[in-house]
């Protein structure tokens, strides 16, 4: 099952990423009786007053109580159901991990964990709200599957995937509207990286609805300076595409990982990982630099963090220059 | 509740205390105190109230048990084994390198246990999730969770209550081992829990308080739970920490105890007057 997806003009999409995942599991519902959802107090946040009006005893909403809400999600998987649980996403790891790494994934539940506002995304409501590690600790739970798509049709896709798999999976998730990547209609391997440009100067692996159209944008200016560079989009960060990211040294000689997170056990980690023990070339990284958040506008987070198309481009730039 | 019935629960809550016993005695250590003040309770569930069919583990329809406290394992294993689910014989496996039966409860490793636990709190919330989940289903089972005193020091375990009141879990029932202490000493000394039956009704549940030694009050303290509608149920049992050893009973720290020679002697008392009492009760 291999990709089938068609790029689309990188503009920003007209729908909103919440309403692409409340929608899907409205129709996922409509399908399966087993699917239920949860959410902690965020349901207008997350837009599934949809869900909630159609199938309202399939819609819980525990209220501000996100460590009840992880073992309710895990009971309810016990039994058979498939549970979707949202709520932000520094609460749905950092506050309830033990939860979701006891009672979830200990367990061996069956349960899709929803984290909205990754990384800088959750600008006005700052650094409280800013989780720059939410994917390093649900990468730690043993055989937890960990993603986060980079635009509306990836999200559909993947959601709609999982009310079938067995598992479970942390999905993170900008709440507003995404730029555009792929053509609705779009479908993913879930474990493998897209190739979105090929070049043969330096790779750039990068992940979610920022730094997906960033890669893009510094591709295309680099092939302005004569430097091809070929761009994965890594959606699924756990388990890492290792066959990409051995092929994508060897076939290019460097790597550039660039994420909405901390480089400490995000993507920069997991992409090191494969490289030193496959395939030791230069590697740079973008990334929040191990650092707190703060509140801000998206412009100016996306600055301050250097999660910007410019500061991939100076860093393919010097690891290019580190080759052999 | 009539006195064959008597009988036979009160020999099933000795026959589980005999062989959590033996358990402890043949791994030398364990969480004897919370394990011995639930036996009453794991014998009315499984020897009278509990819809389950021990050949069909995973039987849908079957009442769920979430021993939320999870150490007290041992006890839940002995019970399991005597109704079948599992060969005697694997209870002598307690603790064993690459065992079935580890201290603390694992729905993935022991036939019969319906939910793992151990991390203190954590089982409250799943038991709603289950309860929730066979609501939906609009099956008529029950679940029943089993929570220590100690363990209501965890804030998730009130988040779970406010959240079962809310969703008028009235097929859950959970039952508060109130054996008075928890690892350090007296509950009363650590985090004054003041009086669970007054927190409960507060929280929206149905409370009763009843003697968690008497297999009869046990019983009906359950049989009223059920004509309660719209709202979960807690019963606050009354027990000791160690109840019916008496050396355990004794011994101030006894949340967990090493046997020693002297304890080993007490043990093997305690195991001759079990089984006098069994042969009594079985006349």
């Amino acid at each position: 099952m291999a990709h089938q997806f068609k790029l689309a003009k990188l503009e920003k999409d007209s729908q909103e990423m919440r309403m692409a995942y409340s929608n899907t599991v409205l129709e996922l519902m409509d399908e399966y009786e087993n699917v239920v959802a949860l959410d902690a107090d965020l349901m207008s946040c997350i837009g599934i007053g949809c869900v909630a009006k159609v199938h309202p005893e399939r819609m819980i909403n525990c209220g501000i109580q996100e460590a009840n809400m992880m073992g309710v999600a895990a009971g309810l998987s016990s039994v058979g159901k498939v549970p979707y649980v949202h709520t932000f996403a520094p609460f749905a790891s950092r506050r309830a991990f033990d939860q979701v790494f006891l009672a979830i994934g200990y367990s061996k539940q069956n349960v899709r964990i929803v984290g909205s506002d990754p990384g800088v995304t959750a600008a006005y409501n700052g650094g409280t709200h800013m989780p720059f590690e939410d994917c390093g600790l649900m990468r730690l739970v043993p055989e937890m599957t960990v993603i986060d798509p980079c635009d509306c049709a990836q999200m559909k896709n993947i959601v709609r995937q999982t009310a079938t798999l067995k598992g479970n999976f942390y999905i993170r998730m900008l709440r507003k509207n995404p730029m555009k990547v792929y053509e609705e209609g779009s479908t993913f391997e879930i474990g493998k990286a897209v190739q979105l440009r090929d070049g043969k100067d330096v790779t750039i692996i990068a992940q979610s609805t920022l730094l997906v159209p960033e890669a893009l944008k510094a591709a295309d200016a680099l092939a302005e300076k004569g430097i091809t560079a070929r761009v994965l989009d890594m959606f699924t960060l756990k388990p890492i595409d290792k066959d990409a990211i051995i092929a994508a040294a060897n076939e290019t000689g460097a790597i550039v990982t660039a994420e909405n997170h901390n480089v400490i056990n995000g993507l920069a980690s997991a992409v090191s990982e494969v490289i030193v023990e496959n395939c030791p070339v230069p590697m740079g990284k973008v990334g929040v630099m191990d650092r707190f958040g703060q509140v801000g506008d998206q412009n100016f987070l996306q600055k301050e963090y250097e999660l910007t198309a410019e500061r991939i481009i100076d860093e393919c730039l010097k690891t290019i220059k580190r080759k052999a | 509740m009539d006195n064959q019935l008597r009988k036979e629960l009160d020999c099933f809550a000795a026959e589980i205390r005999l062989e959590a016993l033996k358990e402890f005695m043949t791994l030398g250590f364990g969480h004897i105190g919370g394990s011995m003040s639930v036996v009453e309770l794991l014998a009315v569930l499984y020897g009278k109230v509990m819809n389950i069919d021990p050949k069909n583990p995973k039987w849908a329809d079957r009442d769920f048990l979430v021993c939320s406290k999870g150490h007290a394992g041992p006890a839940v294993y002995a019970t399991l084994a005597l109704k079948g689910y599992f060969p005697m014989d694997m209870l002598k496996t307690l603790n064993a390198n690459g065992t079935h039966l580890p201290s603390h409860c694992d729905m993935n490793q022991t036939v019969g246990v319906d939910m793992t636990t151990g991390s203190l709190g954590q089982g409250v919330s799943t038991a709603m999730g289950i309860a929730t989940g066979n609501k939906i289903d609009k099956r008529d089972n029950y679940t029943y969770l089993v929570v220590g005193d100690g363990e209501l020091n965890e804030g998730q375990c009130w988040e779970g209550f406010m959240y079962a009141a809310h969703q008028k879990l009235d097929h859950l029932i959970c039952f508060i081992d109130d054996n008075k202490k928890q690892l350090d000493g007296y509950t009363a000394d650590i985090n004054n829990p003041q009086c669970f039956v007054q927190k409960m009704s507060s929280f929206g549940f149905h409370a009763q308080k009843c003697d968690g030694a008497d297999v009869g009050a046990i019983y009906e303290a359950i049989e009223n739970a059920k004509q309660v509608k719209g709202k979960p149920s807690a019963i606050v049992l009354d027990t000791i920490k160690g109840q019916g050893v008496k050396f355990v009973e004794d011994t101030m720290a006894n949340h967990s105890i090493k046997f020693g020679k002297a304890e080993m002697e007490a043990a093997e008392k305690a195991v001759v007057e079990l089984e006098t009492k069994i042969a009594a009760l079985k006349a």
